[in-house]
């Protein structure tokens, strides 16, 4: 399995991607300058968390418009696996790969700590080596994670099981305070249709082993292993 | 040429930073503010003459870059000297 982590300036998630994709798969992974085209042939492609162009603008919004994302979205709708973890999920918006927005948090704060989330679906590549249901629990460290989308699109989120993960207490439980950032329905990571696609708030990458503090991570990056081999 | 746009969020889009404003404004005994919305402003020097090419331009400029239509509104002056 060959992997390509996109790095932007200012992106800061990007080799905690690399080791977890290294650390997991064993395969190759490129560190890819957003600015070169020439994307190499790969199995998966990792937008990851920073603070792309300092988040000018809007979270996302100028690395979605920068020359690489063009063929990252062509890739992914020739179905191509594509992650974007927290400020890679923001970008994955802003180029429509994915319905909605990530807002600023509901109470205007950085939240950097860890949270429980409830795996909502095992029918992906990225969450095949979870069990539906399962809480597991993982970092996320965000400031614009509050995410919104209209009526209609978050009725399809759910009725075509596209909802990834969702924020809940540690026994599974959903309410408000198990939600660090006002997201909609309690949302931290969605698929696209065609489910090649992912954006989630929290950090897989972050809890790989356990000398990170957790191994809960580790199971997406197996299941993308098992789907490329 | 001179284009202005302003940003604002659609009605109905939650705006946590203007309501924080709203409290901040509330305890400074400002009374009587019923909302406050926060947006941007954007300020274009073009070299384009033609103000009807000068705001098609910005209107694209708006909608690949400059705003996100899923939760913002834009307006358009394009201002004459």
């Amino acid at each position: 399995m060959k992997s390509a982590v996109i790095v932007f300036p200012g992106s800061n998630c990007d080799r905690d991607a690399k080791v977890a994709l290294e650390d997991v798969t064993g395969g190759e992974v490129i560190m890819h300058w957003h600015g070169d085209i020439e994307l190499p042939k790969v199995d998966l492609i990792v937008v990851p968390g920073g603070f792309s162009y300092g988040d000018y603008l809007r979270c996302g919004a100028m690395a979605a418009k920068s020359p690489v994302m063009r063929e990252v979205k062509k890739r992914a709708d020739d179905g191509i696996a594509v992650a974007g973890i927290c400020n890679g999920f923001q970008v994955l918006t802003e180029i429509e790969l994915l319905p909605g927005v990530l807002m600023r948090n509901a109470d205007l704060k950085f939240v950097c700590k860890d949270v429980h989330l409830s795996v909502e679906t095992a029918n992906s590549a990225f969450t095949a080596h979870y069990q539906k249901g399962q809480v597991i629990r993982i970092p996320v460290a965000h400031h614009d994670g509050n995410y919104v989308t209209d009526n209609d699109t978050l009725m399809a989120l759910n009725d075509q099981d596209r909802i990834a993960f969702r924020y809940v207490s540690e026994d599974g439980a959903r309410g408000n305070d198990a939600n660090p950032n006002g997201s909609m329905d309690d949302i931290a990571g969605i698929l696209n249709e065609k489910r090649n696609v992912l954006g989630m708030m929290p950090h897989p990458e972050r809890l790989v082993s356990p000398s990170l503090g957790g191994t809960d991570g580790r199971p997406m990056f197996e299941g993308l292993l098992a789907a490329f081999g | 040429m001179k284009a202005t746009v302003h940003v604002t969020l659609k009605n109905g889009v939650l705006d946590p930073q203007g309501k924080a404003v709203q409290n901040a404004l509330s305890g400074l005994n400002f009374s009587g503010i019923e909302d406050v919305r926060q947006g941007k402003f954007i300020e274009l020097e073009l070299s384009e003459t033609d103000p009807e090419k000068a705001h098609a331009q910005v209107e694209d400029m708006c909608k690949k870059l400059l705003t996100n239509t899923v939760i913002e509104n834009y307006t358009i002056e394009i201002i004459k000297e």
